[in-house]
């Protein structure tokens, strides 16, 4: 079940938006994020939607496995509409019972649902074009100004990097100990909350203990192989900028600027 | 009372990408009493067959019956089956889990249903039969050391008294004198106790001198299925799957061929070793 859920995953395939410096993506896709909240017109979402689809294209990612993950905010989008249709104040269009339909809810339900779905679909073409090694090495290259003021940029960048390394190998061990449990006649299925709860046990101190030895041969690991921290390191890959990269911005630069000028233009003004 | 596993096929990840077909239309026969010994190299499907038969896997096809009953049944309990068909994984002393051995031991019989009572009584035959020393019944699982960690985890699944046990490579990453003790354990569970008993090994000398029947599993299918000495006849065709036959059979060949009347089919150092005696009386 857990392998259902494409959001945040890595569709690995060879495209302009794979190649693209992991910098760029991840600025570009916060600009994008911070854009759509800015946005207080319909054109500008079309704007975003074309945008989107032009990323989208340019991925190669198929439609389709973006879609599969769509499915699991499903529910939230959902709610997010049930609220804003429904209790936010304003001129009344139905009324039945106690439920009023305003005018400003249809316009905010709709508003959320495009917001969101740009918003979730926005960010997970960034994961589904980058690894997560080369999202932290993007982001420790991207920080380092912030070195300076003593944050300790490479630490955090090597932490997360190391945290999304021991997500598949804490599922495969979730997985055999469970395993190993059920072999003793251990029952995850059935009886209330307490006894479910308690039934947990065997699995999670077992699950504990192996993370912290996992984690200490792998502290033991790259001690041996002499790292000791950021200081001096050198890159096999090194980030640098290349043309694409350039072109990347200035397409984003005139987004940017296309954004605000579609908001300040009353022509475009809706509501 | 037996095991069948009739034309069973096992896929991963069925319907993805990524599907790998782990057991190919696997046929076998496993009777009461039998010491079996199950050897293929990694990824040949041994573990996955393993888990089928204590029903944690479910097969994609084909059917498997345990004391002639469809343990697909909807009627048949896996539950019951696995308290039945105790399963040890590979480095079980990774699933210990209570503040002491005595304890731990006693999950198994306690989820069979058993009295806090007779749950104790099991836990402490379980640490006889693997030869527990007593000082650490008490001992928190996590204080003992590799072999001793390694047994208490045995233990807990002799605990509940299975009539066919599967051991998934017990001896890995144990010294020497750990390995033999615990397969001398393991074998004497068969001889006094008549529990089935299959052993899955990467160790050709080990499954030489412990067990009486031989599978060999490759690519997911049955590659082979005899006694030791028929299957390690085959040396070209093991090496040809990445097995091998045990070193001791290569220096009797080389001894033969350099002239030393030795007989055929030498797979054991006492063999070797008898046979030598004789030539140099």
């Amino acid at each position: 079940m857990i392998r259902d859920i494409t959001i945040g995953q890595y569709y690995q395939t060879d495209s302009v938006i794979h190649r693209l410096d992991p910098r760029v993506k991840l600025l570009g896709t916060f600009i994008y994020i911070i854009m759509l909240f800015m946005m207080k017109n319909p054109a500008g979402y079309a704007l975003a939607f074309l945008f989107l689809i032009l990323v989208i294209k340019l991925s190669r990612v198929p439609l389709k496995f973006i879609l599969k993950g769509m499915k699991s905010i499903v529910f939230i989008l959902f709610i997010t509409v049930f609220f804003n249709l429904f209790m936010t104040p304003g001129e009344e269009l139905v009324r039945f019972w106690k439920i009023t339909i305003t005018d400003r809810g249809v316009a905010n339900a709709l508003t959320m649902t495009v917001r969101l779905s740009l918003l979730i679909i926005g960010s997970s073409m960034m994961t589904f074009t980058t690894t997560p090694n080369e999202l932290t090495d993007g982001m420790e290259k991207g920080l380092r100004g912030l070195k300076k003021i003593k944050v300790p940029v490479h630490e955090m960048a090597m932490m997360m990097s190391i945290a999304l390394r021991f997500i598949p190998i804490l599922l495969e061990e979730t997985d055999k100990i469970m395993k190993a449990q059920m072999a003793r006649g251990a029952d995850f299925e059935s009886g209330g909350l307490i006894k479910r709860a308690k039934a947990m046990v065997p699995i999670l101190v077992p699950l504990f203990v192996s993370a912290f030895r996992r984690a200490n041969d792998l502290a033991m690991a790259m001690e041996a192989r002499c790292y000791h921290g950021g200081e001096g390191r050198t890159k096999m890959k090194p980030l640098i900028y290349k043309r694409r990269d350039a072109v990347s911005y200035i397409i984003l630069a005139v987004y940017v600027v296309l954004v605000f000028f579609l908001g300040r233009h009353a022509m475009f003004k809706v509501w | 009372m037996s095991i069948v596993v009739d034309h069973v096929n096992f896929i991963y990840g069925a319907d993805t990408e990524h599907s790998v077909h782990a057991l190919k239309d696997v046929c076998l026969n496993i009777s009461d009493g039998e010491f079996i010994g199950v050897i293929g190299h990694t990824g040949s499907g041994k573990s996955t067959l393993m888990q089928h038969l204590n029903g944690l896997l479910k097969a994609s096809s084909g059917s498997i019956y345990f004391n002639g009953q469809d343990i697909y049944d909807k009627d048949y309990k896996l539950k019951d089956l696995r308290l039945k068909v105790g399963l040890v994984f590979q480095y079980p002393e990774h699933q210990l889990f209570e503040t002491d051995v005595f304890s731990d031991i006693k999950f198994g019989p306690m989820n069979q249903g058993l009295t806090k009572k007779e749950a104790e009584l099991r836990a402490y035959e379980a640490l006889r039969m693997v030869d527990f020393p007593e000082e650490f019944y008490y001992a928190s699982p996590f204080e003992l050391s590799g072999g001793q960690k390694r047994r208490a985890a045995i233990a807990g699944v002799l605990a509940m008294n299975p009539e066919v046990l599967i051991l998934d490579e017990p001896t890995a990453g144990l010294d020497p004198k750990g390995r033999f003790e615990i397969l001398d354990q393991i074998k004497k569970l068969q001889t006094e106790r008549h529990m089935t008993i299959i052993l899955v090994s990467h160790s050709m000398e080990d499954v030489a001198e412990y067990v009486d029947r031989i599978v060999v599993m490759n690519n997911g299918e049955v590659f082979a299925d005899g006694s030791p000495r028929e299957i390690f006849g085959y040396v070209k065709e093991l090496e040809a799957i990445g097995l091998s036959a045990p070193q001791i059979g290569y220096i009797a060949r080389n001894l033969r061929r350099a002239g030393f009347a030795l007989p055929d089919g030498i797979i054991t150092v006492s063999e070797a070793a008898d046979a030598i005696m004789e030539i140099l009386g």
